[in-house]
């Protein structure tokens, strides 16, 4: 009797009060957390040890999914693909950054250009499969651009069967999609710089080029770098361009569109699991990798930063002195 | 030597301005060319080239056609109900989940940040295969109840925008609160909540859009087309022996794009800076 009046004292009090609040907002949010990503998580793991269907009978099988993904050429081999994704990534990123630096200044109409580049984000996915399908397709949209540049139609490949380029058409429309929402990304993040910075540089008579290299680059490497893997993550990862527009046929299957195959149609659940197994150490592993890497990088930059930054201080106080002498 | 420069400036001002026309072309062209198609009787779309007006702009049986075809009525109402369920839980336990994140400190803290971080890192397609497995023991395929719940669980970048803007809001009113006697869920709905507005509307505009736009998922867990198709997987219907009538597709597509099109034009501003703002934290 004693110990439930405290309890009730407790649960008033202060204290009280916030553990109630805290478990009140956080059941949820966590119960669902656990119960999509983190639980799923596990029996992926436990999955990847079986020869199973979603329905019924499991047999435990060890190792063997996991040396089928080796072997089988459709599974691993897929990752091959990753690399058209790779380039494309640096392309999207080069372009991105490129258009972004432009938009960052003054232009006429730039809030358009902006629009314009940045919709494609926001389309559903199968649409963009129909919108490629129609795009790519023998003599229509992208053949008929091409013959106004003056090239011959015999000449043109099949964009979306040709083994040759349908990996690179797929890749387009990666570019095509993403390029501008990495150009806002970069946009605010160049201007989020201290706008002094400009006009110091500007007095100091810098060019474009090196108002870029100085002033644009050191101030946006952390967002660069963040894009940078998750565009190469993001490739190891490619899954979209495949499945909405080609299906994965004509050799444009990624791993994940593989894997998708194999878990859904297939229904070899546990073959399926331990390719997402593969290919999570993969990405954790190369994450890492490019983060030791961007470290070392940056601080050998780092280095060299107080340097450059003595030499712009000088610079300054040459081109005041040159005005004041102007002025005399 | 003033002349040089002038030039130099004048070829730089060219130079930007075809980068920008060539790329925004090549940007609108695959969404354009669609746009015309979808304007052609069946005779125009066979006999003339793809990149030729329509005769008449005012042909919208395309339109009406895909939108029977489809469905798309159903999957209208489909998309509406998903999207205001799954806007209304995920404010509700995302605005939460950040104010206990933001004002208690309290062992594990950290902990539960940094399970959501990595759980936004995780490859969906990859996930599904063996959330697939609980959503059938549970009985959530083909139910668009068990879809919502699926979509409601918060991601990282809300949870940023959120604790970002309460890092905003200043302790001393919920002390002022306190004094007067309220209770946290008091302070919570009545004096924070109300505060948050800009940080909701930005992180529903981007889970909106993403939400109406989701196909991967829906496809996988409401296989009953017929019932069940959102807008998005409403467009299947074009697979196979519609499959390259590309009049009627394409005025399926300008349609199911449109909603996108309206929410973009009218917060271009809110897009972009919770964009941002999501992925410099993240």
């Amino acid at each position: 009797m004693k110990h439930k009046r405290s309890f009730k004292e407790w649960i008033r009090s202060r204290d009280g009060q916030q553990v109630l609040v805290m478990l009140a907002f956080m059941v949820v949010p966590l119960l669902l957390l656990f119960l999509f990503t983190y639980l799923p998580f596990g029996k992926m793991f436990s999955f990847s040890f079986y020869n199973m269907k979603y329905v019924g009978a499991r047999k435990f099988v060890g190792l063997k999914n996991y040396i089928k993904v080796f072997q089988r050429k459709d599974c691993f081999g897929a990752l091959k693909l990753s690399l058209y994704y790779m380039l494309g990534s640096v392309v999207q990123l080069a372009l991105a950054l490129y258009l972004a630096t432009i938009l960052s200044f003054k232009v006429k109409g730039g809030n358009l250009f902006k629009g314009f580049m940045f919709f494609p984000f926001l389309i559903n996915g199968i649409a963009i499969g129909f919108i490629f399908k129609f795009f790519y397709t023998r003599g229509f949209v992208f053949d008929t651009v091409l013959q106004w540049c003056g090239f011959q139609l015999e000449n043109l490949p099949y964009w979306l069967k040709d083994q040759r380029i349908n990996n690179f058409s797929l890749v387009g429309t990666s570019v095509w999609r993403y390029f501008g929402q990495n150009m806002v990304l970069f946009i605010g993040a160049i201007m989020s710089v201290d706008s002094e910075l400009y006009e110091a540089a500007m007095l100091d008579g810098a060019n474009r080029f090196q108002q870029f290299k100085y002033i644009i680059m050191p101030s946006i490497k952390t967002i660069i770098t963040l894009n940078v893997i998750l565009s190469i993550t993001g490739s190891l990862s490619a899954f979209e361009p495949p499945y909405v527009i080609t299906d994965g046929a004509n050799g444009t299957g990624t791993y994940f569109v593989v894997m998708h195959e194999i878990a859904h149609t297939q229904q070899k659940v546990g073959l399926a699991s331990a390719m997402a197994i593969v290919l999570l150490v993969i990405i954790f592993m190369a994450t890492i990798a490019q983060k030791l890497f961007f470290k070392y990088v940056f601080k050998n930059a780092e280095d060299e930063d107080p340097r450059a930054a003595a030499r712009r201080d000088k610079a300054i106080a040459r081109s005041i002195k040159r005005q004041e002498r102007k002025a005399k | 030597m003033i002349n040089a420069n002038k030039i130099g400036r004048a070829l730089l001002t060219f130079v930007k301005y075809l980068s920008l026309i060539f790329f925004a072309f090549l940007a609108v062209l695959p969404v354009v060319s669609c746009f015309i198609t979808a304007f052609k009787t069946d005779e125009e779309y066979q006999t003339t080239n793809v990149m030729t007006m329509p005769v008449n702009w005012f042909n919208f049986d395309n339109f009406v056609q895909a939108f029977n075809k489809a469905g798309m009525g159903r999957a209208f109402i489909n998309s509406t109900i998903i999207l205001v369920c799954v806007l209304f839980f995920s404010v509700m336990i995302g605005t939460q989940l950040a104010y206990v994140l933001n004002r208690f400190n309290f062992f594990g803290n950290k902990l539960i940040r940094a399970l959501f971080l990595f759980a936004s890192q995780l490859p969906g397609v990859a996930m599904q295969i063996s959330v697939y497995e609980i959503m059938y023991n549970l009985g959530f395929i083909n139910s668009l109840a068990g879809y919502i719940i699926m979509m409601c669980g918060t991601d990282i970048i809300s949870i940023y925008i959120y604790i970002q803007f309460f890092e905003n809001i200043d302790y001393a009113l919920d002390e002022s609160a306190i004094i007067d006697g309220a209770n946290y869920f008091t302070i919570f709905y009545r004096v924070l909540f109300p505060l948050l507005k800009p940080a909701i509307v930005t992180s529903c505009i981007l889970k909106g859009v993403g939400t109406y736009n989701e196909y991967y998922c829906a496809n996988l867990y409401l296989q009953d087309k017929k019932r069940l198709a959102t807008v998005a997987t409403s467009l299947y219907t074009f697979v196979g022996p519609l499959g390259s009538k590309y009049n009627l597709i394409c005025a399926g597509v300008i349609i199911s794009l449109l909603p996108a099109l309206i929410v973009f034009i009218l917060c271009q501003k809110q897009i972009y800076s919770g964009l941002t703002s999501g992925a410099v934290k993240g």
